[in-house]
């Protein structure tokens, strides 16, 4: 369903996308553990290899990339979890999935409530 | 036997639960939102029930992809919140039921709904920021909680029409529990809402404002969708509609409700945020 017809700037996150990202949502599932954020913050690329992280994957977190992260097969559950670690919340990402600094995509969702989606 | 009072639909967004917390309820940005709230809180408080039956969706405390039920219902005596990676404080422990909750569990297999069955679980936001909502400074010690996980995270989802019958299904083992127990039903989430992709912060208000319409005495208008035009109507967390949809069903067979609370207020994080009380005629 999701492949025939896609919904611009959306990503279902089936099967393949699961599939294919499953390390990278492992990795920030792990990141529900104090322990764990403190160890990835220590030294992020041994974390890459200890969840057997793809080098797309990598290069996504690396760059705090949330739209690569989100191709890479990264579920936005999980992907909070990693943003939390640098104190981000979901207006701060949908600002740098947008394009807008988090004031302006905050105005955004206000605008929200006056339209009219067909 | 076991009588069901009604059924409450409300949001379950973290940032309920920070701002509960650190004290900002009258803060000009979460006033209004919170002050929706009492009313329903005196009604629950008048019913006095035994039993709250809460449909929400895991985020990845409880069940990551390894291994994610579609539907879920605990049986254990006690549910423990733990940290979900990104700042809500711990909550303590919720209180748990299990022979209402095993009654469920063989009225479901019986009636073809073969579910994961949790004799301990974690319980995240989606139950606990209502729950706290209901009765705030953790006052809720004495209402014994039976959690109902649906998937709402990972494609293939149960379908809305799905996930309206298992909430029927569960109102009609309700109904037959020998018991004299009083049972409300929770149904937490939505309503539209984006956190993913260039198209993060839809918000559809129209599409909201008429599904709480259509919650009263219409359901069935809202069951024929799939999950993917949830989706497009509601955005990708949009789905959350599911959970709604199966507090509803738990009301079917309860003959004509009476809506005594309905508001709607967004922006709350990225979500347009709902919350409704139907009550049966059990209700006081």
């Amino acid at each position: 369903m999701s492949q025939n017809n896609p919904i611009p700037g959306t990503y279902f996150m089936d099967g393949p996308a699961a599939t294919k990202g499953y390390p990278l949502n492992k990795m920030c599932y792990s990141f529900n553990n104090a322990e764990a954020r403190a160890e990835f913050l220590r030294d992020e690329e041994a974390y890459f290899d200890k969840f057997k992280l793809s080098e797309e994957q990598k290069e996504a977190v690396r760059k705090r990339d949330v739209i690569a992260l989100l191709e890479a097969g990264g579920s936005i559950y999980y992907l909070a979890k990693f943003a939390g670690i640098f104190g981000l919340n979901v207006q701060d990402v949908g600002g740098l999935q947008t394009g807008m600094t988090t004031e302006e995509f905050k105005a955004f969702l206000v605008q929200q409530g006056e339209l009219v989606h067909g | 036997m076991a009588k069901l009072l009604g059924g409450i639909g409300s949001s379950h967004i973290p940032a309920i639960g920070v701002a509960m917390d650190k004290g900002l309820e009258q803060e000009p940005y979460w006033k209004s939102f919170f002050e929706a709230y009492p009313p329903v809180r005196e009604w629950l408080y008048k019913q006095e029930p035994d039993i709250a039956v809460i449909f929400y969706n895991d985020h990845g405390l409880e069940f990551f992809h390894d291994r994610k039920p579609t539907f879920a219902i605990g049986a254990a005596e006690q549910y423990e919140n733990a940290d979900e990676g990104w700042g809500i404080a711990e909550i303590p422990p919720v209180t748990g039921e299990t022979e209402l909750s095993w009654h469920i569990v063989n009225h479901l297999v019986e009636n073809d709904f073969d579910i994961t069955i949790c004799q301990e679980m974690k319980v995240d936001h989606g139950l606990t920021v209502p729950l706290t909502l209901m009765w705030p400074g953790h006052k809720y010690g004495h209402i014994k909680v039976i959690p109902v996980a649906i998937n709402c995270e990972r494609h293939p989802m149960p379908k809305p029409s799905r996930s309206f019958a298992f909430g029927k299904a569960i109102g009609d083992a309700i109904r037959s529990f020998a018991g004299d127990q009083k049972v409300v039903v929770f149904g937490t989430g939505g309503l539209s809402h984006q956190l993913d992709g260039q198209r993060a912060g839809f918000i559809n208000k129209p599409f909201d404002l008429w599904c709480m319409e259509k919650m009263v005495d219409e359901p069935e208008a809202m069951t024929g969708f799939s999950n993917y035009e949830l989706v497009e109507k509601a955005g990708a967390q949009g789905v959350e509609l599911n959970m709604w949809l199966a507090m509803r069903g738990a009301l079917e067979g309860e003959g004509k409700l009476q809506e005594l609370h309905r508001s709607y207020h967004l922006p709350i994080s990225n979500t347009g945020a709902g919350l409704q009380l139907l009550a049966t005629a059990h209700a006081k």
